[in-house]
């Protein structure tokens, strides 16, 4: 029988979800035999090579390539998790909901005590993608089975939900386990 | 596929994948067809500096470690000092300046670890053209599983000294303004004590394997990505290399200080950031030497070379072999990168023995407040490089104003000119070999670019390349996948 198959990506976030993901130390050298990673910058791999079980996002969504990525991912995935509070409710990236997009543009690359802008050209490639208005949980703009909350969520949370999800175990999650900071 | 042009080409190289889409790089190519020009945009914005305005000061640290998960605490630990100066706490106690050290020593140590021993040695150990299948940190465990358990257990080591100084191993809020909310445990000390001295003989070891790698190919190796600099970081009074306080100093490619000693609350008249409409991650220069001659390297190599001595025994022993390497002059080679990286890490275990012997870090006197401020410059040594936190914050106790230099942003100049050279190496015609795949890759990747701040390439870096005419038609694509 093949091994289960992992996929991870990390949307708008800072990465952290992923950092608490390799806290599980040696424990990531079990995971390496449970599973095969498919798509995930852990082991590498760019893009799906066919169905995946657990898909894991970390990251809001706040622009159409997130959006693009949260789709092929639904797409691949039986089983997708929403890793962390970027995730699962926008988090600190989502602070700039409150404020329209083109001033904080404005502040990064026109007003800033260090800016030097001659052209006064805030940066317009055609290659940058779209920015949304608004930084989005990943749940509004697709299905998402499982929640895992925190920031980020503790290394002993996602194994024991991840190794529980591998091999088909019932999930038991302590209180410690859940509590946030 | 190959088309003569009359004016130039372009040779467009992504980074991350374009679904994950955070940076690309562009080799433009002259009429006759050699390497004219490097850039690396980076294309990934999220706004701190603005969302930010409005937040009470006590919130700074902790919101703005969220930029980066890999090296959240050079962001919490320089707001803090940002948010010292506000509050008047102008020397901390010194439980609080040695538990601020320690978490940041553990911290340098976890995440410089992270970054050769999980991102970079996959290429150095399989070399930089194997099957980018086997080429990552999978393949390590698999094939030198000694390395890769000795690789997570000084990661942990590191977290764990995070853990017992910042509450937390990411994201933790130990240090606030005017000192810390926390000391060191008896329990705690003993705990991490136990495997120190294991973590200084790994770390020893692990300069050796690199040591080693390099001596062993040195023309290859220095030449590599090479280029001439000016560095910028910051050091203490007397020239000793401290990566968590001092002024700043930079040295041009001779190894001439261009400045020196200057204090944060100086900084605006000393680095400015040009903005290129290309990338969203803005290109600092030094303000006196201007746009195009001012860019800078900041980070491991541009510490060991403009510190004068550093103050652990072991580590200034190898600092002055790795000096050699560059005869009197300040070592400019890419790879050398690598090699200052491991010193540091054994620096920072040198240093936490040090501090966890140290009692003053079971005291119980915190915090410190003096006369309030309005406005803040920090200045720290990242992992990555120096770092710049500047806070205005009104008399109602919220920021007014925030400018943050990223580590990595310093880079940005410096990684395009490491793409320059190796394309100048290992462009053959205007042809995109999986030779030139592989070395571009491993050229950006000694920056260590934290492209969390910036993009999220934590994992090794897909390439797209592209060729491009003139008029920015497409003439060949290369997606490595
Ligand atoms: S939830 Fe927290 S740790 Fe995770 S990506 Fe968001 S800010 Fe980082």
């Amino acid at each position: 029988m093949s091994k289960p198959k992992i996929a991870t990506t990390a949307l708008t976030s800072c990465f952290g979800c992923h950092m608490s993901i390799l806290d599980i130390d040696d424990l990531l050298l079990k995971l390496i035999e449970l599973v095969d990673f498919d798509k995930s910058p852990i082991a590498d791999i760019k893009d799906f090579t066919g169905p995946v079980d657990v898909g894991i996002i970390e990251g809001g969504i706040s622009n159409d390539e997130n959006l693009e990525v949260a789709r092929d991912f639904r797409k691949h995935c039986k089983v997708l998790v929403s890793l962390g509070e970027c995730a699962i409710q926008g988090n600190i990236p989502a602070m700039r909901n409150t404020v329209p997009l083109k001033e904080c543009l404005e502040v990064a690359y026109l007003s800033g005590p260090t800016v030097e802008n001659p052209s006064g050209r805030i940066p317009d490639d055609p290659d940058i993608p779209m920015l949304m208005n608004k930084v989005y949980p990943v749940h509004e703009l697709v299905k998402v089975d499982y929640f895992i909350p925190g920031c980020p969520p503790p290394a002993e949370t996602i194994w024991e939900i991840l190794s529980s999800l591998l091999l088909g175990k019932e999930i038991d999650l302590s209180y410690t386990m859940l509590k946030k900071d | 596929m190959r088309t003569a042009t009359k004016n130039g080409r372009k040779i467009i190289i992504n980074p991350v994948t374009r679904v994950e889409g955070h940076g690309k790089v562009t080799i433009k190519l002259d009429e006759a067809g050699k390497v004219e020009q490097a850039r690396m945009h980076i294309i990934e914005f999220r706004g701190f500096e603005r969302f930010i305005l409005g937040r009470f000061y006590w919130e700074v640290p902790v919101i703005v470690q969220r930029l980066c998960g890999i090296c959240p605490v050079s962001h919490l630990l320089c707001a803090a000092k940002a948010m010292d100066v506000i509050v008047g706490a102008d020397k901390l106690t010194p439980t609080g300046e040695k538990m601020r050290r320690l978490m940041h020593y553990g911290q340098t140590f976890q995440s410089h670890t992270l970054h050769f021993f999980h991102l970079s040695s996959p290429d150095l150990l399989f070399g930089f053209d194997a099957d980018p299948l086997k080429r990552n940190i999978i393949g390590v465990a698999q094939e030198h599983p000694e390395l890769a358990k000795m690789a997570i257990l000084m990661r942990k080591y590191g977290q764990e000294v995070i853990k017992a100084t910042a509450g937390k191993k990411i994201h933790g809020n130990g240090a606030i303004p005017g000192g810390i909310n926390k000391n060191l445990s008896i329990e705690e000390r003993d705990f991490l004590l136990k495997d120190i001295d294991q973590m200084i003989q790994w770390s020893v070891e692990g300069l050796n394997l690199y040591k080693k790698l390099y001596r062993d190919d040195i023309e290859r190796m220095s030449a590599f990505g090479s280029f001439e600099s000016n560095f910028v970081s910051i050091v203490d009074e007397d020239g000793r290399f401290d990566i968590y306080d001092g002024s700043l100093r930079a040295k041009d490619p001779d190894g001439k200080l261009i400045f020196d000693q200057i204090k944060p609350m100086d900084y605006l008249n000393y680095i400015r950031e040009e903005v290129r409409p290309w990338s969203y991650m803005k290109f600092p220069f030094i303000k006196q030497l201007g746009m195009e001659k001012g860019w800078y390297r900041v980070g491991p190599l541009a510490r060991v070379n403009n510190c004068d001595y550093m103050d652990a025994p072991m580590s200034e022993k190898e600092r002055r072999e790795f000096m050699e390497l560059g005869g009197g002059r300040p070592v400019h080679s890419t790879l050398a990168y690598h090699w200052a990286r491991l010193l540091e890490i054994l620096y920072c275990a040198e240093k936490m023995k040090e501090l966890l012997n140290d009692p003053d870090l079971q005291g119980t006197d915190l915090v410190v407040t003096g006369e309030r401020r309005s406005e803040a410059v920090a200045y720290l040594e990242a992992p990555r490089g120096t770092l710049f936190h500047h806070y205005r914050i009104n008399d109602r106790d919220q920021v007014e104003m925030a400018n943050l230099i990223v580590s990595t942003t310093s880079n940005n100049e410096p990684m395009n000119q490491a793409v320059k050279s190796v394309a100048l190496e290992y462009l053959e015609g205007a042809e995109i070999t999986e030779d030139l795949l592989n070395h571009v890759e491993v050229a950006i990747r000694a920056y260590d670019p934290c492209l969390s701040c910036a993009t999220h390439a934590v994992g090794r870096m897909p390439l797209i390349v592209r060729l491009e005419g003139p008029g920015g038609e497409l003439m060949q694509e290369k997606v490595r996948g």
